[in-house]
């Protein structure tokens, strides 16, 4: 009997404790979004410099968009083969495996180029970016940029903010057309659906506004979410080894979880016609 | 006629968080000279350079630089004053990205309209100044500390300056690149007509360049005057700082219990 009121007692005694823990925590996320909504606002009005020095921007989608290419094609291919073989194998039970590149075409446009692309990217080049910056931090190179009368924010940030939002949408387009490929390659070259099938039935059931613009519109979203993800936790980092490490742990756990949580919403919107 | 400052730090108090840092400093700095600004590490020499750089503002006081209240600039006027400073960095902060050449050449070529031509010929005459024109092709990584911090300065001087800020320069070097970097903040001073404020707490090779010293202690200023005054100085705090003793008025020992009570012996003597 004591020992059960000692129990209750202990459990009663941590209640005020993790609710100010939970609200802690709540009032932080708050915070940390104010803050990085205030983030964005510097950085869009800070764009001009990247937009006259567009080179820039070439630059840093360099580093971002072409160094991933990579990891994009050979991702999308392996997701291509493996929607061919998933794909074939439900729908030859219902006799309509000429639906094949419909379904790969689909689903990649739809959810998997984009979302994939995203997390692939928040992978590769957010912490990349969130690095970088966080030791541009730590080494005093923001600073002394400050110094030297150059906003580090126009400078630094905007070019690198531009490059991800320009290269998301390009990234998922070529993973979902290597995607394709992988679908054709799988479906038609080793299994044998008939190819005249495979591409009409993908020609006819593909729609450029509602699958197409669509996805387009989702890469863009999480292109300006991930890139805004990787640049402010670099530059809100502590300026420390440890600091860093933090950053980029917080850039892909934050990025993929607000992938996933604006695919929910935005397929909601888009599916329910806006 | 009566001296000219350019720099006036008035009654600042600063404190980061609820810790404060400076307490109620006051500090002229003359146009022309070359003025040192001495202390311990964490009594507050490097939080003066930023206020004095508009990086961080006052809790309550001024800093005047060119007759301009720094903290009262907006984002345009604060940045058109930063170009007329330079600041070495502790460890040069050199961008690591851009070779030694593109280093030096990055102030000039975000700041001014000026032929590729014409910037290669300023930054080679900045990088002859500083004795590294031949490592110009060379990346940040590929060269020493002091070299570094060469570069730094370089950079540092590319728009010629009025006022150049030193963050412990010599801090890690060698004895010859350290009387190299105390060489080239006298002459490029004068050579360039600025005014020089340099944090450090390198005593000897300090003293044989500046004009001026504060001594600052637990966020104020307890000690100043020329390299002979210094010299000669009696305040205990100052002869300690100059003598390197190793205890005095900046203790040996971190504040805490006796060491007998520590050591689970009671209170010894009474």
């Amino acid at each position: 009997m004591p020992r059960t009121w000692g129990w209750v007692k202990s459990v009663v005694k941590a209640i005020p404790d993790g609710l100010q823990a939970l609200g802690g925590w709540a009032v932080n996320s708050v915070w940390r979004l104010g803050l990085e909504s205030r983030f964005l606002w510097a950085t869009l009005i800070h764009s001009g410099t990247s937009f006259r020095r567009f080179g820039l921007i070439t630059r840093e989608i360099y580093f971002v968009g072409v160094y991933s290419l990579i990891i994009i094609i050979v991702s999308g291919l392996f997701v291509g083969f493996v929607l061919g073989l998933q794909g074939y194998n439900t729908l030859q039970k219902y006799a309509s495996e000429q639906a094949l590149g419909l379904l790969v075409a689909l689903s990649l446009v739809r959810e998997l180029g984009p979302v994939v692309t995203a997390l692939l990217f928040a992978g590769r080049a957010g912490t990349a970016i969130t690095a970088e910056i966080g030791l541009m931090k730590a080494t005093e190179q923001l600073s002394a940029m400050e110094m030297m009368a150059v906003d580090p924010i126009a400078r630094v940030v905007a070019p690198r903010f531009w490059a991800g939002v320009i290269s998301m949408p390009l990234l998922a387009a070529i993973f979902s057309i290597v995607g394709v490929f992988g679908g054709y390659i799988v479906g038609v070259v080793l299994i044998g659906v008939d190819e005249g099938a495979f591409w009409a039935q993908m020609q006819a059931g593909v729609d450029v506004f509602d699958d197409v613009l669509n996805g387009a519109i989702k890469s863009l979203v999480f292109g300006v979410t991930v890139t805004l993800t990787a640049l402010f936790e670099g530059y809100d980092c502590n300026p420390t080894a440890e600091g860093v490490s933090r950053a980029t742990t917080r850039t892909v756990v934050i990025s993929s979880l607000a992938v996933l949580a604006l695919d929910f919403v935005l397929t909601a919107f888009m599916l329910g016609g806006w | 006629m009566p001296t000219e400052h350019l720099v006036e730090i008035n009654n600042v108090n600063f404190a980061y968080d609820k810790r404060p840092i400076l307490k109620g400093m006051n500090m002229r700095v003359a146009k022309g000279r070359v003025v040192s600004i001495m202390g311990g590490s964490g009594c507050g020499k490097t939080t003066l350079l930023r206020l004095i750089g508009g990086q961080l503002q006052p809790a309550t006081g001024s800093v005047r630089v060119a007759g301009q209240t720094i903290h009262e600039l907006g984002h345009d006027d604060l940045y058109r004053m930063r170009r007329r400073m330079g600041m070495l960095f502790q460890f040069g902060a050199l961008f690591t990205d851009l070779s030694v050449f593109d280093n030096v050449a990055f102030p000039l070529r975000e700041h001014t309209d000026l032929p590729e031509p014409l910037i290669r010929d300023l930054v080679l005459m900045k990088l002859h100044a500083v004795g590294l024109r031949g490592a110009r092709h060379l990346m940040p990584s590929a060269i020493s500390g002091g070299m570094s911090r060469r570069v730094a300065l370089a950079r540092a001087i590319a728009l010629d300056p009025m006022l150049i800020m030193y963050d412990e320069p010599f801090a890690g070097l060698d004895p010859i690149s350290l009387g190299v970097i105390a060489n080239l903040i006298r002459r490029l001073n004068d050579a360039l007509g600025a005014t020089s404020i340099v944090v450090t707490h390198d005593v000897q090779e300090t003293l044989a360049i500046v004009d001026y010293i504060y001594f600052v202690s637990e966020g104020a200023v307890v000690a100043q005057g020329t390299p002979d005054e210094i010299r000669a100085s009696a305040l205990p705090f100052v002869h300690q700082f100059v003598h390197a003793e190793m205890d005095g008025p900046v203790p040996f020992h971190y504040s805490g219990k006796p060491y007998a009570q520590d050591m689970g012996l009671g209170e010894i003597g009474g």
